[in-house]
């Protein structure tokens, strides 16, 4: 049973404009070679989000989080349910979908011999965006996160792990997605560049309007950044609700300290010092 | 018009990335042409040995021509292994380009790359054996056959470009095994008629074995593309075959993936 303080809403245009984002009861199952059943991977996720809404999704390792992003972004097919962007199915106008949406995960993928102008120029030309205008467009991006001409033009291989990310954030945003999706974008960063990228989000919705979901295990990010908060456990949403108003979930109902931290325990029923002794994610078998 | 140049432009995104990667990585292509001048020079050596102008200039033709097809194939089916490896597919499969569009960029480039790579081939070789007689050679005819057996091999190069996008570890690798059974029943060092039944059967569906026929018709002989229909045709219908079979399969391999979960892995 999904605890909400927000109103269900899954229909697109169930408050008269059309949503972001909506996920209407979403199924994938994996098949395991020494497993005889499938694992449910995702089961009966529903969420709505507004244009320029900021939405958190926490759960521990392998609940689902990563898997829930990739249907989002169409990389995996959905088993049964529907996802629609900006009012567009994804499966049936994929190619639409696809222009309106960017992701950053975790692990800052790139061409690491070319540098970040020759690996942005790529996916600026996949995007449809004329080369002049692009480079333009790069450079502004990249120095806006503290990466000057100079460093642009060498091979990403000798870049930090927090300046990589830098670069994977402005390869989605040279896109202008309106619909962003971070996949743990901050993790493994170091406190500085941890919150410039925290500075980051905020300026995007701010000046841009996007709207993004951001997947998360650091509580105090999902705090600052997000207006409302889901947590996965197993595969399941198990409850969806403001910061304040999770914060007050967990205090009234349950008798616990009001903070994320007793938020994230109750609802995955598990500490957070368990999550951190696992090493990957493990939602998707391989 | 305005889609097909619109899908033009955005394969023009793979050719200049693959450009990219090639001047980065240019001690590396050295060192690959190296190796490929080294394997041709080898293989024509036995003509040389032999004291026999003709076996000298047909295993030339085989040695340079097969390097020039597996170039062509090598790019276009280590497209998927590299971005594997990389950890970008993903982001190249989230883009907004159809699948076809990232295909005709990546064999674009690959053509052009092979043409290159290829000529410096043939001016080493030229230059090393200044005793071959070239004088009735019919230049158009070869590089007819090669542009028409590129179309073959580009389908084939997609089909291929399925295994390591379903088998992580060892599907690049795997693209070898399909190589090198073209070079078999090809006919690229020796005459097809040599091959047992059954195998001669297979050479006839290889367009490696009809490109052969052509360019040594042409360069050897001097015969005109007019007169070699009966190697022409079955090159333009594996052509027309392969390449949508080519886009087709692939397509159905990355829906696959994507319900599997395949496209996540990295490495």
């Amino acid at each position: 049973m999904t605890a909400t303080l927000s109103p269900q809403l899954n229909d697109t245009t169930a408050i008269g404009r059309v949503a972001a984002l909506v996920v209407d009861h979403a199924v994938k199952r994996f098949n395991v070679a020494d497993k005889r059943r499938p694992v449910m991977a995702i089961d009966d996720v529903s969420m709505r989000l507004e244009r320029g809404e900021i939405y958190g999704i926490l759960g521990s390792n392998g609940s689902g989080k990563s898997t829930l992003i990739r249907l989002i972004c169409g990389l995996l097919t959905l088993d049964a349910g529907r996802v629609e962007i900006f009012g567009h199915d994804l499966v049936r106008e994929e190619l639409t979908v696809k222009r309106l949406i960017n992701r950053v995960s975790v692990d800052a993928a790139f061409f690491k011999k070319l540098s970040p102008l020759e690996n942005l120029s790529f996916a600026a030309r996949l995007y449809g965006l004329e080369a002049g205008p692009a480079r333009s467009a790069t450079l502004e991006i990249l120095a806006r996160l503290g990466i000057s001409a100079r460093r642009a033009d060498r091979p990403i291989e000798q870049m930090s792990r927090g300046m990589q990310q830098k670069v994977a954030i402005a390869r989605a945003l040279l896109t202008s997605p309106s619909l962003l999706l971070l996949d743990e974008p901050t993790t493994g960063l170091d406190p500085r560049s941890k919150l410039d990228v925290q500075a980051f989000i905020e300026e995007l919705r701010v000046e841009h309007g996007a709207t993004i979901v951001l997947t998360t295990h650091d509580l105090a990010e999902a705090d600052r950044l997000c207006d409302r908060i889901s947590i996965l456990n197993d595969g399941r949403k198990v409850v969806e609700s403001t910061p304040i108003g999770l914060k007050l979930l967990v205090a009234e109902r349950y008798d616990q300290p009001a903070t994320l931290e007793a938020a994230f325990m109750t609802y995955t029923g598990r500490s957070l010092d368990d999550d951190h002794e696992e090493t990957e994610e493990t939602d998707e078998p391989n | 018009m305005t889609v097909l140049s619109h899908e033009m432009k955005t394969s023009f995104a793979f050719i200049e990335r693959n450009f990219y990667l090639t001047r980065r990585y240019w001690g590396w292509e050295l060192a690959f042409l190296v190796y490929s001048v080294a394997g041709a020079l080898s293989i024509s050596l036995i003509g040389a040995q032999a004291g026999d102008p003709r076996l000298l200039l047909s295993l030339m033709i085989g040695a340079i021509f097969w390097n020039y097809l597996s170039v062509v194939f090598s790019w276009i089916a280590e497209t998927i292994a590299v971005e594997r490896w990389e950890g970008t597919l993903e982001y190249t499969m989230m883009a907004p380009i159809r699948r076809s569009t990232q295909l005709l960029g990546s064999t674009a480039y690959a053509i052009v790359y092979g043409l290159v790579h290829t000529a410096v081939i043939l001016v080493v070789l030229i230059l090393f054996f200044p005793q071959l007689d070239l004088a009735r050679a019919n230049p158009l005819t070869a590089v007819a056959f090669v542009l028409l057996g590129s179309f073959s091999f580009v389908g084939i190069g997609m089909i291929a470009a399925i295994l390591p996008l379903l088998y992580v570890e060892r599907g690049a690798q795997m693209t070898f095994v399909l190589q090198s059974c073209l070079l078999l029943v090809s006919g690229v060092y020796y005459s097809i008629s040599i091959l047992p039944p059954w195998m001669q059967v297979l050479s006839h569906i290889s367009p490696a074995t009809y490109v052969l026929d052509g360019v040594r018709a042409g360069l050897i002989e001097g015969v005109p593309i007019t007169e070699l229909g009966g190697d022409i045709w079955p090159l333009l219908v594996m052509g027309a075959t392969l390449i949508p079979l080519g886009v087709w399969a692939f397509g159905r391999a990355e829906r696959y993936a994507k319900r599997t979960g395949k496209l996540k892995r990295v490495g």
